[in-house]
């Protein structure tokens, strides 16, 4: 099924549906459709509803304090942004950091990646596939039977333990307050599981919540604290000390690195044994709902991840590249300083440009908020009922690359990183794919599997595998490194900004759980002189570009069924799959002081 | 919806046993600092306290605070929302969206009238008519003030709504105010911290259910049980800092032998918060343990106080200009309790009684 990629494809005379707030997300957005005489989605606007511009609040700050105000540009992919900052920064004064402090940022930045995939699969996600209430139906024997089939390495499978589960649930729904499950959609036919996979769902759901926050144990160790965890320039605070005087009340000592390959081993096993059997064996019941690819089947980016050796991109686990118009014979080099590949564009967005149309690099973009409504709006400035999409519609600017608009995020990375040839990638894959098409009879390819909503799903999952896998490489590499008696963490050689050039510029890039990340800076005379932030929401939630290029939230809604337009079960779904970050995609604001003066500070 | 249910009922039926709910109770008391003897009280109240629906909205602001309150190990969130709370409205975790969630809102405020507790992350911005924070297509300042009316409790989660935090960092230019600002008839039960620890969340809320009342607070409205020292106080590296042995630089040696981490910036010394007691994650480890200074974060406007890396002589408002060197060469003089001259008497007195070289060596930089 084709989806049209350009607003001219689109058709927005059927009854127009308003879901605001969009909920189960970082952040706030509305999302508004058309469903035609069938209740199939023919239209869709995606609108970033929070604006904090925080790129203004950095300009002529310590470009050594710039992680932690972008840290806080999001708390769910906390450190990401720190991450990628302290690398904009060491880019531009030309900071080489030491290997183990290379290695112990790759720890934190996979222990995120990993603790944001399971707590979105599970308590983000899954309510749009999973009916807690349906669970109540199950047989917990036969409960304990699907998780043995399902997973035979699980203990936790017993009859008797799901039973417990169920008459938690059983009383908590009897109580009369339902509390996060009120007024959700539990008899929409939409939801197609048997009860015992909803109550091995709802079973899965608690020991999520007991998992993840002993993974974020690796941010306490290096970072100091989780959420927002503590960055450095020029590498890692954490100093290591396994064998000398006050090793005990050093932050990396041999108790501390234990307790670090404990939670790893911990992550590793609930990702092997619980999330992506859970993926396979939800995605093989809803085979028929194979919506939502949109822009995945024809652009997609990413910046490249996980670098093996440091300095050397060919070495990245997931490497970079773009892939446009679907094929998947070519991927396309990424240049994040070439001025012509990464613009963005305002159009449609509450912001105006002082030359009028055009795109523009984030090192030399220009961002002066406009709140502006168009004609057809219904409602008021501040009662909106319905927007008009052919106008301003968005806080979300819209990035594209090389004028076209592109999908992030982990199926994106995926996608590249299986034409790349990474082998481990191309097994994951093709494992995934062979269960799949097994369990549920059909004999699918790997583009229909992947590029839909429970091929991003299930890419994410992936992606936590990878992770853990690779941080045990990580934490072997560390001790491997520290036993050849290096023990640095820090290059301080460059500390002092009276060592550092008048100006300079850097670029920082990362892959974050959602997607090509990229922060741009501007340092002069000691002092950020500008800042951009291009994050992955602002690429999958953008609105329409000068050209009427839609994004990728706004084409994988299009052509999709709804079993009750009044109850957004398939437009939650399909819009969780990219795990939407509000914050993140709509915090971005300029950098050149004339700007500044044109905010309203009233 | 039936009446409400006491916590105690809740976890009866849940299958809990009253020995493990004494249990419970002498954790929480523990968790609270509170002694032996007041576990009889806490599962009185737990026995007769109906679980109180809570409001949680959010507004310009990182989720941070709800990723820090999902993390709380005692108790566990599971718990916490399955049988300690009703959480009525959270748009972070609640299943419908939309119509359907505002409704929900509704429902909560008009049925549970004076009973419900409101718990705010994040702040409103005022420019553009509220409209840089919108929700259900209306500025979040209405929805904010409409469920401050008749909520019984207002916790501000976190530094946005307790202080500003990041978007009101200068030059704020959404106009985000902290919630007493735009909610002046009712008191606010401030929780700072970017985020803050998720014990002390969990620990401030257990507080509210078990004795039915709002802890006591500071001037500032922080309770006092968890905001009352400074990290300085009870930091674990706080014998450095009296025997004067700093980090001088990054992975110096100083720093693997867990040296005091002042003269590298560390804010411990003006931030009141539990972190070097409860710790975080569980106890696991604090900043500071990790290496890295403290930043302040529990403090109102500290994204606007110099650099994270300044010592904290250097910080105008701390009321003194030297900087530690400074001091350690005039120390005689009466700068005062200034956490500054502290640090240079302390080496000073160490000069006095060591005869290390190598630590005399670090004293003449002091």
């Amino acid at each position: 099924m084709t989806v049209p990629l350009n607003a001219s494809g689109l058709d927005n005379s059927g009854r127009r549906i308003v879901v605001d707030p969009v909920t189960r997300i970082e952040g706030h957005m509305r999302c508004e459709v058309n469903v035609d005489s069938n209740n199939i989605i023919r239209n869709a606007v995606s609108t970033g509803t929070m604006w904090r511009g925080l790129e203004v609040i950095l300009k002529g700050r310590d470009p050594r304090d710039a992680w932690a105000f972008v840290e806080r540009i999001c708390g769910v992919c906390t450190g990401c942004h720190a991450l990628t900052s302290v690398r904009a920064v060491e880019d531009a004064l030309g900071i080489e950091i030491p290997y183990n402090a290379h290695l112990i940022r790759h720890l934190m930045d996979k222990t995120l990646n990993i603790h944001d995939h399971i707590v979105h699969f599970y308590h983000l996600h899954a309510l749009d596939w999973v009916n807690p209430v349906n669970a109540l139906k199950a047989d917990p024997k036969a409960t304990s039977e699907l998780q043995q089939a399902v997973s035979p390495a699980h203990p936790k499978s017993s009859p008797g333990y799901f039973r417990d589960v169920q008459n938690r649930l059983k009383k908590f729904v009897e109580s009369g307050q339902l509390g996060i499950f009120a007024n959700g959609y539990w008899d929409n036919p939409a939801y197609k599981l048997p009860p015992e996979a909803d109550l091995m769902a709802v079973a899965h759901y608690l020991e999520a919540l007991d998992l993840q926050k002993e993974v974020v144990k690796i941010h306490t160790i290096f970072g100091g604290k989780n959420p927002h965890p503590n960055y450095l320039v020029g590498g890692v605070a954490c100093a290591i000390n396994l064998d000398d005087v006050g090793a005990a009340g050093a932050p990396v000592n041999m108790t501390s690195l234990n307790f670090v390959l404990a939670r790893i081993r911990e992550a590793q096993e609930f990702t092997k044994n619980v999330y992506i059997p859970d993926v396979l064996a939800i995605g093989g019941i809803y085979k028929d709902w194979l919506y939502g690819g949109g822009l995945s089947a024809s652009n997609v980016l990413s910046y490249g991840t996980h670098t093996v050796i440091p300095g050397d991109k060919s070495t990245d686990l997931l490497p970079a590249g773009a892939i446009i118009n679907g094929n998947w014979n070519e991927i396309l080099p990424v240049d994040v300083r070439d001025p012509n590949e990464v613009q963005e564009f305002v159009d449609h967005s509450w912001y105006e440009y002082a030359e009028g149309k055009k795109g523009l690099h984030p090192w030399d973009g220009d961002t002066s908020p406009k709140f502006e409504l168009g004609p057809k709006t219904k409602g008021t400035k501040t009662n909106i009922k319905e927007l008009d999409e052919a106008h301003k519609y968005s806080w979300i600017k819209a990035p594209r690359w090389k004028g076209h608009a592109m999908e992030v995020g982990p199926l994106a990375r995926y996608i590249i990183a299986y034409n790349s040839g990474r082998e481990y990638v191309i097994e994951q894959v093709d494992r995934s794919l062979s269960a799949f098409n097994q369990a549920t009879g059909l004999d699918l390819g790997v583009k229909p599997f992947l590029t839909s909503t429970i091929g991003r799903t299930l890419a994410r999952a992936l992606d936590c595998e990878l992770c853990v896998d690779s941080m045990v490489d990580d934490w072997n590499a560390l001790i491997n490194n520290i036993k050849n008696g290096d023990s640095s963490t820090a290059n301080v050689e460059k500390w002092d900004p009276s060592t550092w050039p008048k100006e300079a510029k850097g670029v920082g890039t990362n892959e974050a759980p959602r997607g090509a990340l990229g922060h741009w800076i501007k340092i002069k005379d000691g002092k950020i002189e500008n800042y951009q932030a291009v994050v992955p929401t602002t690429w999958n939630g953008s609105p329409r570009d000068s050209d009427g290029n839609i994004g990728a939230f706004e084409a994988s809604l299009l052509n999709t069924p709804m079993e009750r337009p009044e109850e957004p079960v398939e437009i939650l779904r399909t819009l969780h799959s990219f795990d939407p970050c509000l914050a993140c995609s709509t915090h971005v604001m300029s950098e050149d002081g004339q700007e500044m003066s044109r905010v309203k500070i009233r | 919806m039936s009446q409400i249910e006491t916590f105690y009922e809740v976890m009866r039926r849940q299958g809990i046993t009253r020995r493990s709910f004494l249990k419970y109770c002498s954790l929480t008391a523990a968790a609270l600092g509170l002694g032996p003897t007041f576990v009889p009280q806490i599962a009185n109240a737990m026995e007769t306290k109906p679980r109180t629906p809570v409001l949680w909205l959010h507004g310009l602001e990182c989720t941070c605070c709800s990723e820090s309150f999902i993390r709380s190990a005692h108790p566990l969130v599971k718990d916490v929302v399955l049988s300690m709370i009703s959480l009525d409205y959270d748009d972070t975790l609640m299943a419908s969206a939309g119509h359907q969630a505002e409704a929900i809102l509704e429902e909560t405020i008009q049925k549970y009238k004076g009973e419900y507790i409101l718990a705010v992350e994040g702040n409103p911005p005022l420019n553009e008519d509220g409209m840089f924070c919108i929700i259900g297509g209306k500025p979040f300042l209405d929805q904010l003030k409409h469920a401050a009316k008749d909520a019984k409790a207002i916790i501000a989660w976190g530094s946005c709504a307790s202080w500003g935090c990041v978007q009101a960092a200068r030059p704020n230019p959404t106009q985000a105010v902290p919630i007493h600002k735009v909610i002046k008839d009712k008191p606010i039960i401030k929780v700072p911290g970017c985020p803050p620890i998720a014990e002390v969340m969990t620990g401030v809320i257990t507080y509210m259910l078990t004795f039915g009342k709002v802890p006591e607070l500071d001037r500032q409205g922080r309770p006092k049980m968890f905001y009352g020292q400074r990290i300085h106080d009870k930091c674990y590296r706080r014998p450095h800092f009296d025997a004067g042995q700093f980090v001088e630089q990054w992975d110096d040696e100083g720093a693997r032998k867990g040296y005091c981490l002042y003269k590298v910036g560390c804010k411990g010394p003006t931030s009141y918060n539990a972190c070097s007691t409860i710790r975080w994650n569980e106890g696991v480890s604090f900043p500071i343990q990790a290496g890295h200074g403290c930043i302040g974060c529990s403090e109102d406007g500290f994204w606007d106080k110099g650099s994270f890396y300044d010592r904290l002589t250097n910080i105008p408002q701390f009321g003194i200009e030297k900087n530690a060197d400074e001091i350690g060469t005039a120390v005689a003089g009466g700068v005062g309790a200034a956490i500054a001259a502290h640090a240079a008497v302390s080496a000073i007195k160490r000069m006095t009684t060591s005869d290390d070289k190598t630590e005399a060596k670090q004293e003449e930089h002091s």
